[in-house]
Parts: structure tokens; sequence; C-alpha cells
């Protein structure tokens, strides 16, 4: 096994444990935060195997570093406790509900066959400098779209989280 | 490298681990976190697959389009960012409310 | 190759960890002592002997590992002990990326004193410090005690305000060095150029004598960027809660805010990696806008062209070598000496102002510092 190869199935196996690691956590939610956040720091080392450097970069600073941190804040600030599974009748439908859909998925992926192989990139893939081009020239639409949804999320999370609307 | 559909089975796995977290916790914040989990996974499978076809889609305006799949992740990101935003700002009103963040205690509209 | 990397990590970590650390303990101590017009801390003694006080970190290490490990009672003990260690293993890391010296050319394969230069080195340092978040955040919430708490939430809402004005402040040093490596921005920097040339893009023409010496200047990021470096030094020091911002710390003066139920070894790994990450900022603006491992005025080719024919190329080559290191730590040196001399010179901030500094001032200045820096661009270069 090749040195990315052996370093994928690490990353994929530590990705995997704490997912299920943050499902499992029932009494302590700032414990499933940090899970999450190992999963995600996880999977930003298999993005960097998979030659895509800015999402890496931008998984860690933005998802890893600022959304779970906004979690871990809200838990912090409502100073949340512990929680429960759901009543044993309804879970165990939702149960089978779920691990119907990972049968579904297991078929799907076994009609895969002919996927290609993983072929050299061409010098500069997935670096910042391609991706940036790419951004803001063929994709400066979907940039601005993007800021005018990220305004309309800040001004909708400040009113519903206003203490009486005046 | 591994095979491809080593990486999308992962993404898979992981989907699945997701959408087993919005069903079986009752807290509003595991769900949350489950559904950024979902969304993971499927950056997962967005950047497995721009990796194999790295000089874009057959055709003429192939070479522009060879990085769709770090752009949408991109994009995943920022819409993940926002619904994260919005979805906090809910819960902190319905903890206000009601005192709790359990989903079985907004149940006044179930028949 | 690996074992360049691994010498190269061995003698970052000696250098700069084990042996920089406890002297910028002593230097706090002294220079918070001399701005304040008393001794400071002369009592550690070896069989009498007194250097200054510079055997107190020594003093310390031995105190803090005999101390009493105290987990408070209802806390979280994983979490209690593993933040610790998650505010200290960013700092350590970010050294990977910042170069102590340039590349040196002895014959064989060129040696390049840096541990790791990937194509996103400064992303990097921004991921490790979305990281560090963490150890405190963690370290807050796990002491079951309400100042903790407090001193955790005003932290990570800090620590994630200044991270994107961290980043955007950069930017117009990105756009004039053009790459995001810092082995190359300091290379880029070894260069000089005229302060009034750009007269000579308005169309005036510029008389020889101000084309030399002394209007000639290094082109360090400071010169080039002078807004950009303020911004930058002021997001960094908030970043890592350094006074004047070190409201999650030391907020009701009494109290220490979310390293309050730390005691021993474990206070000692936040107290360390504080100052490890004061040496961070230090490389890091040094690296960014002081020039780097360079020499002002004399680039690399000239000096090695001007010691050669005395000496042979390679002891040039040598000496080139230790004079950059030697000109990397002087500047660090001094960038320490300013960050001491910032804390124990002004008040500490509210945590309004703090708020409101970054979100209302500095955000709006470094985008204004990028539309200036992309219009002069566009103007000297002909090209953003």
């Amino acid at each position: 096994m090749t040195f990315p190869a052996f370093l994928f199935y690490t990353f994929a196996a530590l990705a995997v444990l704490s997912a299920v690691a943050m499902l499992m956590n029932v009494r302590n939610t700032v414990a499933a935060a940090m899970s999450l956040v190992i999963t995600m720091v996880a999977l930003a080392g298999i993005y960097v195997l998979l030659e895509a450097h800015l999402v890496a970069a931008i998984q860690i600073m933005v998802y890893a570093g600022a959304i779970v941190v906004l979690f871990l804040f809200v838990v912090m600030l409502l100073n949340l406790r512990s929680d429960d599974f759901a009543p044993p009748r309804q879970r165990l439908v939702k149960l089978v509900g779920a691990l119907l859909g990972v049968f579904v998925m297991s078929e799907l992926l076994r009609a895969f066959g002919g996927l290609p192989e993983f072929r050299p990139p061409p010098e500069g893939f997935g670096g910042y400098r391609q991706v940036g081009i790419a951004l803001y020239t063929d994709y400066v639409l979907l940039v601005e779209v993007s800021s005018l949804l990220l305004t309309a999320a800040i001004v909708g999370a400040l009113i519903l989280a206003k203490r009486k609307i005046d | 490298m591994v095979p491809l559909e080593h990486v999308i089975g992962l993404s898979a796995i992981l989907f699945t681990l997701g959408v087993i977290g919005v069903a079986i916790r009752r807290n509003l914040i595991v769900m949350l976190m489950s559904i950024e989990l979902m969304l993971n996974a499927v950056n997962l499978a967005f950047v497995g697959f721009n990796r194999v076809w790295p000089e874009g889609p057959a055709g003429a305006a192939g070479a522009e389009r060879a990085l769709d799949g770090q752009i949408f992740v991109l994009m995943v990101i920022t819409v993940a960012a926002a619904e994260v935003a919005v979805g906090l700002g809910i819960l902190i009103s319905m903890f206000r409310n009601r005192d709790s963040v359990n989903v079985d205690d907004v149940s006044l509209l179930k028949w | 190759m690996p074992v360049e990397v691994l010498i190269k990590t061995v003698f970052i970590l000696i250098v700069v960890v084990a042996a920089l650390a406890p002297v910028i303990t002593w230097i706090e101590r002294k220079q918070s002592a001399v701005m304040q017009d008393r001794i400071g801390a002369n009592r550690a003694d070896v069989g009498g002997i007194t250097l200054l006080g510079l055997l107190h970190p020594f003093a310390d290490v031995v105190k803090l590992l005999s101390k009493e490990d105290v987990v408070p009672e209802g806390a979280n003990r994983i979490m209690h002990l593993v933040a610790p260690v998650i505010a200290a293993v960013p700092a350590v890391v970010a050294y990977a990326v910042i170069p102590f010296g340039g590349v040196y050319d002895f014959g064989g394969e060129p040696l390049s004193l840096v541990v790791a230069n990937p194509d996103w080195g400064l992303l990097y340092i921004f991921a490790i410090g979305a990281i560090a978040t963490y150890g405190t955040v963690i370290a807050g919430w796990s002491s079951n005690n309400n100042w903790s708490l407090l001193g955790g939430m005003r932290a990570s809402a800090q620590m994630i305000s200044y991270e994107v004005t961290m980043g955007l402040s950069v930017v117009g040093i990105f756009m004039v060095f053009g790459t995001l490596q810092l082995q190359d921005m300091a290379q880029a920097q070894d260069t000089t150029f005229r302060v009034f040339g750009f007269l000579e893009y308005l169309g005036l023409h510029l008389p020889p004598w101000l084309g030399r010496f002394p209007f000639v200047l290094p082109a360090w990021g400071i010169f080039l960027q002078p807004l950009s470096f303020i911004l930058f030094l002021t997001t960094i020091m908030a970043e890592n809660k350094r006074p004047p911002f070190d409201m999650p710390e030391g907020e009701s003066e009494i109290i220490a805010g979310y390293h309050l139920e730390y005691s021993g070894m474990r206070f000692g790994l936040f107290f360390m990696s504080e100052f490890i990450e004061v040496v961070v900022i230090a490389g890091l603006v040094a690296t960014l806008f002081l020039g780097g491992w360079t020499i002002p005025w004399i680039s690399q080719e000239a000096f090695i062209g001007a010691v050669a024919p005395i000496f042979g190329v390679g002891f040039a080559t040598g000496l080139c070598l230790v004079v950059h290191f030697a000109s990397f730590m002087v500047k660090v040196i001094v960038m320490i000496w300013l960050q001491m001399a910032l804390r124990w010179t002004l008040p500490r901030f509210r945590y309004d102002q703090v708020m409101d500094l970054c979100w209302k001032i500095i955000l709006p200045l470094s985008i204004a510092n990028i539309f200036v820096t992309g219009a002069v661009m566009l103007l000297v270069r002909g090209q953003p």
C-alpha cells in the first residue's frame, strides 16, 4: 500500500469513527461538536490527497474553524446539558428507515462499474490561483449571488435572535 | 491512490450516518450537526469526482469547467454557513420560548 | 529529504520553543520592570549567582511541575485535560512555514531554511489559527465555572471575528507580492524600490539623484503597505489574545477567565503557548512586512558577490546564511520588544470596544486598502 493510500484509509477511518462518536455521544453536546471537528479535519486531509488544496484550507478555516465554533458558542450560551434518544418505538421505525437508506445506497454503489481511474492532474490543479481565476472570471455571478445570500442570512439571524421587535 | 469507489463509498457512509443522526437524535443542535455531516459527505463526493476528470467535461468548453466540482464545494460551504447562522437563530428563539431544544417539545401543530 | 525536514524541525523546536520562549518570560518581566521604573524579578539564583533574573524561567518550570494538578469537581475530565494541548499544539506547529533564512546553493541541492514551503503557505497559518480557538473555548467550558465560561465565550467571539479581518488585512500583501508562499515573499523583499518612482507614471520626469540612496528604500512590506502592517499587527495580537486584547483572560482583573481552574503544568502549557505565539507573531510580521531574513539595501547576490572574491563562494554562501539568520532573529526580537511595549502601555479594551474595532473600523479599512492597492498596481504595472 502506498503512503497516500495509507493516509487516505487512516483519515477515512478517523472520519467515520468520529462521526459515529458524534451520534452516540448523548450526554455531552460539546464532545459531539468536537467529534464533528475531527471529522472535518480528517476530510480536509482527504481533500489535500485529492489535490483540492484551496478547498482543504477553506474547509478548516471556515467549517472547522468558524461554523463549529458557532455551534459551541450557542451550546455554551444556552448552557445545554444532556439529552435523550427518541422514545423506543419511534426510534426503531426511524432506524429501520435509515438502514433501508443504507441498503439502497449500497445497491447504487454496486452498480458503479466503470468509474475512471485517477490520472495525474495538470500543473496547479486545485491551487488557489486556478480556483481564484475560475471564480472571478467564469463564475463571478455565483460569487455575487452568494454574497447576497450571506447578507440575507446575517439579517435573518439577527432578527430571529433579537429579544423583542421594536 | 485508492480507487474512486472507495472515496465515494466513504462519502456514502458519512451521508448515511448523517441521515441516521437526524433520525434518532432529539436535540436540535445535534440534528443541525448531522446536517453539516451530510453536507460534508456531499462535498467529498464532488471533490472526488472532480479529481478523476481534471481536464473538465468532454466538449468544447471542457477546460474552462475543469474546476467545477471544487467551486461548487465552495458554494456548498457558503450555503452551509448561512444555514447554520439562521438555524442557530431559530434555535435560540425556540429555546427562549420553550426553555428546551428537544424537538419533541415543539409539537403543538402535530395532530 | 525527510532527514533534512527532521533536522530543521528539531532545530526550530530547540531554538525557538525551548530556548526563546523562556527568554521571553524574562524579557517580559524585565521590560515591564524597566518601563515601570522598578527592578523586577532578580532573586532566583544558583549558588548565589543571580544572572539578572535569567534563571527565573527555570524556577518557574520547577514550580509548575511540582504543583498539584487540580481538576474541579463536576468538570469534564477528558476535556479539561485536552484543552491545553489543543491550545499549545497549533502555536508550535505554526513554525513549519516561517522562513528563517533564504535559499542557499552549496553546490548540491539548494538548502532552504524553512521546514515546509507549500503553495498555500499563509493559508496554513490562518487554518492553524482557526484550530487554536478550540483550546480556549473547551478550557472555558470544561471548568464548570461561571467565570471560565464567560471568558471562553468572549474568547470564541473575539477570535473568530479577528480571523476574518486578519485574512483581509494581508490581501494587500498578497496582491503586491503575488504569492502565498512565505519563503517567496521574503525573497521578493530582497530588492529596493524608488520611493518617488510613482511620479514617473504620472508623467513627471524623475531627476537622477532622486533615484538613488537615500530615496531608495528596501522593498519591504511595511513600506509598500503601511496600513496593512498596522491592521495586521492589531488583528493578529487580538487573535492570539495578547494584551491589550486579553479580555478573555483577565476580564475581572482578578479572576483569570478561561484558564482559571488550571494549575501546575497545565497552566504552564497555556502560559507557554501564549509566549510561543508571541514568537509566531513576531516571525510572521518580520517575514511579511520587515523583509524576513533579508538585509536592507544589500541583496543576497550583492553580498555573495562582494565576499566571494576574497574568501571563496562556499564560505561566502555560508557567511550569508549566518548573516541572514542573524538578521531574521534581530527583527524577531524587535517585534517581541514591540509587543511587550504595547502590553505594558495600553489599557485593556472593553468587550464591545473590541467587537466595534473589528467590524466597524478594521474591516472597512482593510477593504479600502485592497481597493487602493489594486488601483495603484493598475497604475504602476498596467495590470492588477
